[in-house]
């Protein structure tokens, strides 16, 4: 957890979906987005903490954090170019 | 009088009206009931088909059958375009102004592509979700002379998940037999950081890409083709230069299911209970096939194994009962056949719980898939398998 909460520019509710549902979904917010934004992505998919900080990483973007939360995970990430 | 209106005359609206009605024959000749298909066209078209104009010799006009031959005599065929649904007055209205009550309604309306959402695509890359685009790939490939092919997946979701690959190694098979291969280099860029969404076909797809010296280009999501560098440019700031370029184009539900508030925009996916099939929370309207927005295969065979399940869920309400059997829910059974190219095949077949485990690529699935193929007319929208 990180010990302050960043200013999240918009939060991404991909609860229910499937891989590759919320990288997707993070796809489409990062492409209608400005760089210095910040996402969250939530996610109940087990594979997200896993494909999406890879994706973040191919993609130039910055990880913030990747929390667990109760039964979902939140990717936090800044977009960078 | 209950009247169940289908909307498209694809795999999963045709069986579900004919299965419907054999359940309902004798509801619907006492006119108790009544059973209505709504297509654009007329024509139901076997669209796994296309793929074979490109790549095995099969003819456009082998692919389609009047919707009408299809349909049992109980069901009455409409032929018109849907411009909205009115879920307070239970109608769907028609672009010419014909207006449609209903009791259940059943969405069965497919996806719909949009090569023109990227800049170029139509001038520069090929496909292979119509016909006529699959005859201009097969054009193309009979004039390539040797160079670099790249085949990708514009955006998901998309029909036919494997197509792509099976494109891709069907081609890598052609150039070696046409003595193109050292001449040429084939690419394959999936937009997620696998080959395929499905780990273990990933696991299955990964070393024949390897062993047919197929490059594998993962998280590249095709954001601009630029026409005169002859490159594709990815949203993750990858480039790839081409000489043939065939790409799955993107794929959205239909624009009046949006308009009338049935499924959210951008995608237009209808928001489907992935067991009973219900479109949100509504207790008479049903979707199936490619218009859902499961988290399956948008696949004829999704529809035909979901059609059942919707089928006995408008029985039961026609009949005063709830859903019973085997197919009161649907357990996201799926089943693929998978060519790897050189005469050889292998099958998907999973559901909710269980991910394929595919077998070992042979002839015999290959075979069994252009049996399914040529058949597919006398036995699915019949009900016959």
């Amino acid at each position: 957890m990180l010990d302050t909460t960043p200013n999240i520019t918009r939060t991404i509710d991909a609860r229910g979906s499937f891989c590759p549902g919320p990288l997707m979904e993070l796809i489409r917010g990062i492409r209608e987005s400005q760089v210095g934004d910040i996402l969250a992505v939530l996610s109940s998919d087990k594979g997200s903490k896993i494909d999406i900080p890879k994706w973040i990483e191919k993609a130039g973007h910055r990880l913030i954090v990747v929390e667990a939360l109760d039964g979902h995970d939140r990717i936090i990430v800044e977009k960078a170019r | 009088m209950h009247r169940i209106l289908i909307l498209g005359g694809g795999v999963g609206g045709t069986l579900t009206a004919n299965l419907l009605a054999r359940r309902l024959k004798k509801q619907v000749d006492r006119r108790d009931a009544e059973i209505t298909v709504v297509d654009a066209t007329g024509a139901h078209i076997y669209q796994p088909g296309f793929m074979y104009i490109a790549m095995g010799g099969e003819r456009a006009e082998k692919l389609q059958k009047s919707e009408r031959a299809l349909l049992d005599d109980r069901v009455r065929l409409v032929v018109g375009t849907v411009d909205r649904v009115d879920e307070v007055a239970r109608t769907v209205t028609l672009a010419d102004g014909t207006a449609l009550p209903y009791d259940q309604l059943v969405l069965a309306t497919g996806a719909r592509i949009l090569p023109e959402a990227i800049e170029h695509f139509e001038a520069e890359a090929h496909h292979f979700y119509t016909a006529a685009a699959a005859l201009r790939l097969r054009k193309a490939l009979d004039a390539f002379t040797g160079g670099k092919v790249v085949i990708g997946i514009a955006s998901m979701p998309y029909k036919c998940p494997p197509a792509p690959l099976e494109v891709a190694f069907l081609i890598e098979s052609e150039l070696r037999e046409r003595g193109l291969r050292e001449k040429s280099e084939v690419h394959f860029a999936s937009p997620i950081g696998r080959a395929f969404t499905i780990e273990s076909v990933s696991e299955m797809a990964t070393p024949i890409l390897e062993e047919k010296n197929i490059e594998l280009h993962t998280f590249f999501n095709v954001e601009t083709i630029d026409p005169e560098r002859k490159v594709v440019q990815s949203l993750e700031g990858e480039e790839l230069p081409y000489d043939l370029l065939i790409l799955v184009p993107p794929h959205k539900g239909q624009q009046f299911l949006m308009d009338s508030g049935l499924a959210p925009a951008p995608g237009g996916w209808l928001p489907t209970d992935r067991f009973t099939l219900r479109v949100g929370d509504r207790p008479n309207v049903y979707a199936l096939g490619d218009a859902t927005d499961l988290p399956l295969s948008k696949a004829g065979s999704t529809a035909h194994f979901e059609a059942p399940v919707v089928v006995e869920n408008v029985v039961a309400t026609v009949e005063g009962r709830a859903p019973s059997g085997k197919h009161a829910t649907y357990e996201g059974k799926v089943m693929c056949f998978f060519e790897v190219g050189d005469g050889k095949g292998t099958l998907l077949q999973f559901d909710y719980d269980h991910p394929p485990k595919p077998p070992k690529p042979n002839q015999f699935w290959h075979l069994g898939k252009i049996v399914f193929n040529k058949t597919y007319f006398h036995t699915v929208p019949k009900g016959r398998v």
